[in-house]
């Protein structure tokens, strides 16, 4: 601060020297103790910081101060140190008392940490793994070894190998705290703009993460701090009424246990109450009636996870919890942990995360398909199934050109791992003379499907490598690995194993795909939205492609590209007037270019996303969601429906989002799920 | 007096190729890789470099010179990209050799088809031409459709 202001000086920048001169003549109070540390202060201190940082980017860009007028804040610096200075006696006596206890902990011994560049530490990983496998090509040559000395020394070095290993390993971990530093700010901030009092309290920032899931988990974290202060903690005057203290409390804590990281954010707001979900989830069009009743809380709980299962306030008012969500989830899942939400109504909810220690060491189950090793990532595995001799023909059935496999009722998709690699199957044995058929039931973004491999290895530790550059774009593939012989096995991705063999569509949600996999007998039914077109039509959707259900108003269109756009959620929509894509003959699409919206004055919208890029569709009315066995009959060469089905005893025509897409020509860049985007505080 | 440079050289089919002695890490034998289903042809595998994943990249079939009947590669010329390593598999290695930089031209106009980007230019050396490779061209491919479509 001194720095600044003598430098300020020196240049001639009058508003920063006279911002910093407060602002050193306060600290110095404090630091002499004559002026107590309260939150008005530390508000003060705050604002110099953001308004000298304000400052000094204006003269990084404009070279000038700038227009702001900061006197008020100075005047206000000037006051608490002038108003303070007078303060009691006694806290300036505890002051120094504090003051010199804290100088007596804080003898440090002498430096016991060293920097060390992150690129050496992910050199000796690398060596360390090296050196695990030549223990491991060691210890197999010595195995049937008769010599005593030999056999003590290889076991000698499995030992020191091991020891070493976990402490390059721990070389690599970092404390939380590092993220959680910059907590304490944003919870103030959010909480100030939200009206709120909120204390933060902090537990287990020494706990150790790898660098590399640190990265990952600091934007879900955040994400969750903000809703719960934003959305979850109430009101100082609420609390009040209820009896609580009017300050909120936030929790964040981290432990180890099971060889697992826990965080959990606990506040002891408001709380969620599932029959309001419920009722909302219902409102918005995710369940059915029937769904909703067989619902436990539980299960309605997990439906805020959803994919947009909303925020928009309209739709859900849940406290506008289910905001973004699904995006916490999908990002810590893929980093192979897990979420888990509980809440008691007017007590408050805790999220609790579950994390693995590493990703760079991973459990696998190792498997082979014609001669070729793949590992599989554990966490994805359900259970392994073997059929033999005559259930291999019963076992495996086919609906149309697909294999499925009745697994306790119900239809498992099975794909064949060497036709999805398109192994050649000429010449390679196919690993079993018996005939059995080994299926490893794996699971996708929730959906099981079977994997049909020829054999079945071991589990192992393996030690995750990049593939570089090169093969990403084959993202089949999540990396590789060096097995014990030294050979390299590549490392499945499971969830774009599944999108490539179309278990699972781009589109996360969808439970098959449409245009692959039509129905078989018993196949469950679907959650289907029924809606009516602005031309009269009836119309379907799966639920699972909507993202959301809006309305607009209509002043809110404007015009981008020749194409009606809308606003929302800091991106630009574009809309698709349903009636003038949908089920026209080719050719005849002049007919209505008019987009001019007509009629009401509030456009009901249904938000699709499709791939990367989201739209809305315009709709005269939704009808009604119908859960329906979906069986489509192919109807005349309609541009953007998939076909007709009937509904309640009328035909709906169910729309074929893809072609309907195209049809649109989507111009437009997509909507990118940004966790910050996505956040509570836009809705603050 | 001409600048010279030194280029590490070796044989694919009958033509003797050369890329900057800097940009070679070394040399090895071929050995045993692990086969990457569903990548291009070019790709022959994945081998182990002191615990480092290589590709391996089959460079008569890079250059369009069609498939070897008389077999497997002899050796992996381990190449520094702007991407990491890579390895190059040739049929035979040749010397470093010391070349004037007078001696170079650049390909015909008739060099044509997927070898111009990969070939810079030829060293006129007393008994052949010396073919410069552009090592970083040889190491990129375009992914096929059905890839992309996955």
């Amino acid at each position: 601060m001194h720095t600044i202001k003598g430098t300020c000086g020196f240049f001639g920048f009058s508003k920063l020297e006279a911002l910093t001169h407060a602002g050193e003549d306060l600290l110095s109070r404090l630091r002499d103790g004559q002026t107590p540390l309260d939150s008005e202060v530390i508000a003060a201190l705050l604002s110099l910081v953001d308004a000298s940082r304000a400052i000094l980017a204006s003269i990084d860009k404009a070279r000038s101060e700038g227009e702001t007028d900061h006197s008020a804040l100075v005047d206000r610096l000037a006051r608490l140190a002038r108003e303070r200075a007078h303060a009691r006696r006694e806290s300036q006596l505890a002051a120094h008392a504090a003051d010199a206890s804290f100088s007596g902990a804080t003898v440090e011994p002498a430096e016991t940490s060293i920097r060390v560049d992150v690129g050496l530490l992910d050199n000796l990983m690398n060596l360390v793994g090296e050196l695990v496998l030549a223990r491991n090509h060691f210890l197999r040559l010595t195995a049937r070894e008769k010599d005593r000395s030999l056999v003590a020394a290889s076991q000698r070095l499995n030992l020191i190998t091991r020891e070493l290993q976990e402490d390059v390993m721990a070389t690599r971990l970092q404390r939380i705290g590092n993220v959680w530093n910059k907590l304490p700010r944003m919870v103030r901030d959010v909480a100030f703009a939200c009206g709120k009092e909120v204390r933060l309290d902090v537990e287990g920032e020494n706990t150790e993460l790898d660098r590399s899931i640190i990265e990952a988990i600091k934007a879900p974290l955040t994400h969750l701090i903000r809703n719960a202060v934003d959305h979850g903690i109430e009101k100082p005057g609420e609390r009040a009424a209820l009896g609580k203290p009017r300050e909120g409390r936030l929790q964040l804590m981290a432990f180890h246990e099971n060889g697992q990281v826990n965080i959990e954010v606990v506040d002891d707001g408001a709380g969620m109450d599932p029959a309001k979900i419920r009722e909302k989830a219902l409102r918005a069009a995710f369940i059915s009636a029937d769904r909703a009743a067989q619902m436990s809380d539980r299960e309605v709980l997990d439906l805020i996870f959803l994919p947009g299962f909303s925020t928009a306030d309209r739709v859900t008012n849940i406290s506008g919890r289910g905001v973004g969500m699904d995006v916490v989830k999908t990002s810590i899942e893929k980093i192979g942990g897990s979420v888990d939400l509980t809440t008691t109504l007017g007590h408050g909810t805790t999220v609790r995360i579950r994390i693995p220690l590493t990703l760079a060491i991973i459990q696998a189950l190792i498997v082979s398909s014609r001669g070729e090793r793949f590992a599989v990532p554990l966490r994805s595995l359900l259970e392994l199934i073997r059929l033999e001799g005559d259930e291999v023909r019963t076992g495996i059935e086919h609906v149309g050109g697909a294999l499925v496999h009745r697994l306790r009722g119900n239809l498992l998709p099975l794909i064949n791992l060497a036709t999805e690699l398109e192994l050649d199957s000429s010449g390679a044995p196919s690993g079993r003379s018996d005939g059995a058929v080994n299926i490893v039931v794996l699971q996708a973004e929730e959906h099981p499907f079977g994997l049909i491999v020829d054999q079945i290895q071991d589990t192992e530790e393996i030690v995750v490598k990049a593939l570089g550059k090169r093969l990403r774009s084959i993202p089949i593939y999540a990396g590789g690995t060096i097995m014990g012989d030294g050979k390299i096995a590549l490392i499945l991705d499971v969830g774009h194993l599944a999108r490539r063999a179309s278990v699972i569509s781009e589109q996360a949600t969808r439970a098959f795909p449409l245009k692959t996999a039509l129905p078989a007998p018993g196949r469950a039914a679907r959650a289907l939205l029924l809606f009516r077109s602005r031309d009269g039509r009836r119309m379907v959707l799966p639920l699972s492609d909507i993202a959301r259900l809006e309305e607009f108003s209509r002043a809110d269109v404007e015009v981008a590209g020749h194409r009606p756009v809308i606003q929302y959620r800091g991106h630009i929509l574009p809309l698709i007037f349903v009636e003038e894509l949908v089920g026209q003959r080719r050719g005849d699409q002049e007919r209505t270019r008019s987009s001019e919206i007509d009629g009401a004055d509030r456009l009901q919208v249904v938000v699709q996303s499709a791939g990367d890029r989201s739209f809305g569709l315009v709709v005269d009315r939704i009808l009604d969601i119908v859960e329906e066995p979906v069986s489509i009959d192919p109807v005349r060469n309609l541009k953007g429906v998939a076909g007709a089905m009937v509904i309640g005893g009328r035909v709906a025509e169910m729309l074929d989002i893809e072609s309907l897409v195209q049809a649109a020509d989507l111009g437009m860049p997509g909507m990118e799920s940004d966790v910050v985007a996505l956040g509570g505080a836009s809705h603050a | 007096m001409h600048e010279t440079s030194r280029l590490a050289t070796f044989h694919v089919g009958s033509e003797l190729y050369g890329v900057p002695v800097e940009r070679v890490q070394e040399v090895i034998r071929y050995q045993e890789m692990t086969r990457v289903p569903l990548a291009p042809p070019a790709v022959r595998g994945l081998l182990n470099l002191r615990g480092q994943i290589l590709i391996a990249i089959d460079l008569r079939q890079r250059l369009g010179l069609g498939d070897d009947s008389r077999g497997i590669p002899s050796a992996n010329v381990v190449l520094r990209t702007a991407d990491g390593l890579v390895s190059l598999l040739v049929d035979e290695i040749g010397g470093v050799v010391e070349v004037d930089e007078g001696a170079f031209e650049a390909p015909p106009p008739t060099l044509r088809g997927s070898r111009r980007t990969l070939i810079k230019g030829a060293y006129k050396l007393k008994d052949k031409l010396l073919l410069v490779l552009d090592g970083d061209a040889a190491s990129e491919w375009k992914v096929p459709e059905r890839v992309e479509e996955a």
